[in-house]
């Protein structure tokens, strides 16, 4: 049996004004369990703490009840003067007897009747509390950041800057990700490699930081704090610490018609290649699929030019085992497939081309050295017709596209509209557009420009098909405002494609056991408060792999994913919260029932032998929780069938007891 | 006002993040409500167990409500999506075991809602006054 | 005129739901008959779904519409105008003498070019 001190609080009148303390006080004394019980003005003052802890000394207390104001205010100060009485923190209760009770009711009579039972279920509830100390488990002092766009560097950076060690794992021969690919980004319109290429260069030299790229993630084990990830690292069969990146190789490789995917296939590279000039590492890769030496064992040219002999035909995938304190999804996005969208004509003509495509087409470095030509003739386009919103804000009945807007599209069309008119002026630009969306800053003002200042003509209406004839590509779009249609004969088609996260963020959410929505962008722990945390605890979400994001956004998100984990990293030990479910060995089944409602992956299960009452022993699959990561929800209690799971501090007979006292 | 009126008994379970923070803003902002209600505070709506309400019931309350965060904004995620799903399979059957469904409900509260929770007490309260005392589920051996 | 019995009457007959439009223009944009068409199909579903009814029920959009079905195709937000015009052609024609087209005008159409076909779905589409 507990011995139970009560204190009740008057909170000055705030209490006593509506609830006769002295006669809860006294009515309390007789509980079961309570051996000491007083009142005083203020409990949470420092004379009342002192009270507190005398009382505590003076009645060899085990349990506290103290009927003050709600638990939300002051329950962490009455366990800290528990744990400074001697008696584990965990043993205290509050009856809220001002929030709940003297604050809503007007009457003496009705608010001391209901102190009293208030105070009875916290007593009921003491008398069953059990001490609890929180788990503490070691951090590893390491990030692993899973992608290397923008987000990914600019978290890897941030991280490496407060000085922890930042592992970049990155499935692209180079880092640099789609931003990499811009030719100018809005509304400054500063040139994208500009300003990306000397952060990428940084995390180059950035002696915290390590980059695994051509990498991926192919197990990650473990829980906050402590995650055991294995890397495979891509047999590229050129030695990295070796290779100089002299493009002497990529020159003389005689396979030269293989799609470069940097530039979106619009124009080809050898087998042996570096995506970019500013890749980073900058390193050669030799594409296992196009090298003639590697298919058939016939060439070997590139072995022979390399001066430092760094091409290496057998090398082999590598496996790598690294512990991880903190891990952060930066997988990004990728436009979505055209092929569903025949009425664009997309699959066609060459001439229908997606905005990205359109990116690399303006871009100095890209395949027309930024000269604005049709993919099909290199002539140079007179009409170009821009259209928004493909495949996105789409019914989520039809076959095609998302549901949600893609955020990014309405500026960078304005954006590619503007610039076009700006470098053409005798090109004409129509934008088919159902709504502009331009909130950011300096947004609409950007928007505004390319109509006003550029003449690009905004046109209020969708297209509804586009027809290759001749060198021409036949649009018929609406004209809702003129409530006309409209025919134009144009040389360019550009599509601005709704955007979808990475096709490896799936695969990498289930073993990050991290939610996601049905759209696949990863959920945040709060859509409000916690917007970079995922739900499972040490994993954290930077850039647009948790919606679609443009760059400055993008880049916040990104430092304050960093933020979290410098937190988390900073801390020698993680003290849990020691009110998590735990299983009762003897009485779990192995149903599974509780991991399936577990939303933070919390529950293993686990093979043990057990002495059966004949003296055999019998090996059954039991439930296991992890205290680090269980939250302590309780929704696993209630979904157990046998009643072997439950909740520490919220235990079932605990608040059995407190309906029972209620109710009495 | 007749002098025998039958006060009911009613026990409110609220989810410590939303719903037990709403009542507090309801204290706060002196709004008030019967004196009938009790409330237990559980960390999610999703830690009621059935067993808790009928353990209620048994004990002789009038009413039992639980409260929990909006769906989509609990704390932990998809906990009062357990709630919504086993609380309607209980309350389905509640019939069968001798109680008026209207004696139970399921109510969102956020923590900014202090007038909601209030509102939503006054309304459950009255209703269940309406209906009386609960004699069919009561055990009389739980009577002291 | 705002006829809301009418309005939940084609609703329920065309199984559409005008309010899932996101007004892009776009089932107009694809119509091969929009020169041709008083009201084009992105009208029909914001008039239908406000009650102004009597203007569609009047209008010869109602039999230039060719139920191609490209607006159901294209529209992003699955909406089916097609299916709505429909509706609003047999709420015209099902009124007594309001067919459109009766046995005895097919004769006069008869032409060695024109195949029987057309006429045969054309005498379906346009009586009751």
């Amino acid at each position: 049996m507990q011995r139970v001190g009560v204190f009740v609080c008057w909170c000055g009148s705030n209490i006593a004004g509506t609830v006769d303390v002295q006669a809860v006080s006294e009515a309390l004394k007789s509980e079961p369990g309570v051996v000491f019980s007083a009142n005083y003005q203020y409990m949470c003052s420092q004379a009342g703490q002192d009270m507190i802890k005398e009382a505590v000394k003076e009645h060899n207390l085990t349990g506290i009840v103290v009927c003050s104001c709600s638990p939300r205010m002051h329950e962490a100060t009455f366990r800290k003067t528990a744990a400074a009485a001697g008696i584990n923190p965990y043993m205290v209760e509050i009856a809220n007897i001002r929030e709940q009770c003297s604050w809503v009711h007007k009457d003496i009579a009705t608010g001391t009747e209901k102190a009293i039972i208030l105070g009875k279920a916290a007593i009921a509830k003491v008398n069953l509390n059990t001490p609890l100390t929180p788990g503490e488990s070691p951090v590893t002092k390491r990030a692993l950041v899973i992608g290397g766009g923008i987000a990914g560097i600019q978290t890897a950076l941030d991280i490496a800057d407060a000085g922890f060690p930042v592992d970049i794992v990155e499935t692209k021969p180079t880092i640099g990700g789609k931003m990499a690919q811009l030719d100018k980004t809005f509304p400054t319109l500063d040139c994208a490699a500009c300003i990306l290429t000397p952060k990428m260069v940084d995390v180059a030299q950035n002696e915290k930081i390590r980059i695994f790229s051509y990498s991926e993630v192919s197990e990650i084990k473990g829980f906050v704090g402590n995650f055991d990830v294995t890397i495979k690292k891509n047999a590229r069969y050129v030695k990295e610490d070796i290779c100089t990146g002299c493009g002497a190789c990529v020159e003389k490789c005689p396979m030269k018609k293989v799609p470069n995917e940097f530039n979106l296939g619009m124009d080809n590279r050898s087998a042996i290649y570096i995506p970019f000039a500013q890749a980073v590492p900058k390193v050669a890769t030799i594409d296992p699929n196009a090298c003639n030496m590697l298919k058939n064992g016939k060439c070997g040219l590139c072995a022979r030019v390399c001066t430092a002999g760094a091409i290496d035909y057998t090398q082999k995938d590598e496996y790598i085992n690294e512990k991880y304190g903190a891990i952060v999804v930066a997988t990004g996005f990728n436009p979505i497939s055209m092929d569903k969208f025949d009425e664009f004509a997309y699959n066609q003509s060459k001439d229908v081309i997606t905005s990205l495509e359109f990116e690399r087409l303006t871009n100095a470095a890209g395949p027309t050295a930024g000269h604005l030509e049709r993919p099909s003739d290199g002539k140079s386009p007179k009409t170009i017709v821009f259209v928004q919103c493909v495949g996105s804000r789409c019914d989520a009945c039809a076959e095609k596209g998302k549901e949600y807007c893609s955020k990014i599209c309405c500026m960078y069309t304005a954006k590619h509209a503007m610039l076009t008119r700006d470098k053409y002026p005798d090109t004409e630009v129509y934008v088919f557009y159902i709504d502009v969306r331009t909130p950011g800053k300096n947004f609409d003002e950007f928007y505004r420009r390319a109509v006003e200042e550029y003449g690009v003509k905004y046109v209020k209406g969708m297209v509804g098909k586009v027809t290759p004839e001749g060198d021409k590509l036949k649009v018929q779009a609406s004209d809702l405002i003129a409530n006309k249609q409209l025919h134009i004969d144009a040389d360019l088609v550009v599509l601005a494609a709704a955007i979808e996260p990475d096709k490896s963020a799936r695969p990498l959410a289930t073993m990050l056991t991290a939610s996601m929505d049905t759209n696949d962008f990863f959920t945040e722990a709060h859509p409000k408060l916690r917007p970079v945390e995922s739900p499972t605890a040490g994993v954290f979400l930077s850039g647009a792999c948790q919606g679609p994001k443009d760059i400055p956004e993008t880049v916040s998100q990104a430092g304050a994913a960093a933020s979290k984990v410098i937190g988390l990293l900073a801390k020698d030990k993680l003290t849990g919260n020691p009110c998590v479910a735990h299983s009762n060995e003897l009485m779990c089944n192995g149903c599974s029932s509780c991991e399936k409602v577990c939303a933070y992956g919390a529950i293993t299960y686990e093979n043990k032998e057990f002495r059966m009452p004949d003296r055999t022993t019998k090996i059954r699959r039991v439930a296991v929780v992890n205290p680090a990561v269980c939250q302590g929800c309780g929704a696993c209690t209630v979904a157990c069938p046998s009643g072997a799971m439950d909740l520490n501090g919220f235990a079932s007979n605990q608040i059995m007891a407190e309906v029972d006292a209620i109710c009495k | 006002m007749q002098v025998n009126e039958h006060k009911p008994l009613i026990v409110a379970f609220c989810c410590n993040w939303c719903s037990y923070a709403g009542a507090d803003l309801a204290g706060n902002n002196r709004l008030n409500y019967p004196a009938d209600v009790k409330i237990i505070r559980v960390p999610c709506s999703c830690r009621v167990n059935p067993m808790f309400i009928l353990r209620a019931f048994q004990r002789g309350a009038d009413g039992v409500i639980i409260c929990g965060c909006h769906p989509g904004d609990c704390h932990y995620t998809s906990g009062n999506y357990y709630t919504r799903r086993r609380m309607a399979a209980l309350f389905s059957m509640l019939d069968f075991l001798g109680i008026e469904k209207e004696r139970t409900r399921v109510e969102w509260v956020s923590a900014a809602e202090g007038a909601k929770f209030a509102a939503t007490m006054n309304d459950f309260v009255e209703q269940v006054t309406a209906l009386g005392e609960n004699k069919r589920l009561e055990d009389l051996r739980c009577k002291r | 005129m705002n006829n809301q019995y009418l309005r939940e009457e084609l609703i329920r007959q065309s199984g559409v739901n005008p309010k899932k439009c996101m007004k892009c223009g776009k089932c107009s944009a694809t119509c091969p008959a929009y020169d041709e068409m008083e009201y084009h199909p992105h009208q029909f579903v914001s008039m239908v779904e406000s009650g102004d009814i009597e203007p569609l029920l009047q209008s010869e959009s109602l039999y230039k519409c060719l139920s191609c079905f490209a607006c159901i195709e294209r529209c992003p937000r699955g909406v089916e105008p097609a299916k709505l015009v429909e509706a609003v052609r047999l709420s015209a024609i099902r009124k007594q003498g309001e067919n459109r087209m009766t046995a005895n005008d097919v004769p006069a159409l008869l032409d060695e070019d024109t195949p029987q076909q057309l006429l045969v779905s054309a005498f379906r589409k346009y009586s009751k």
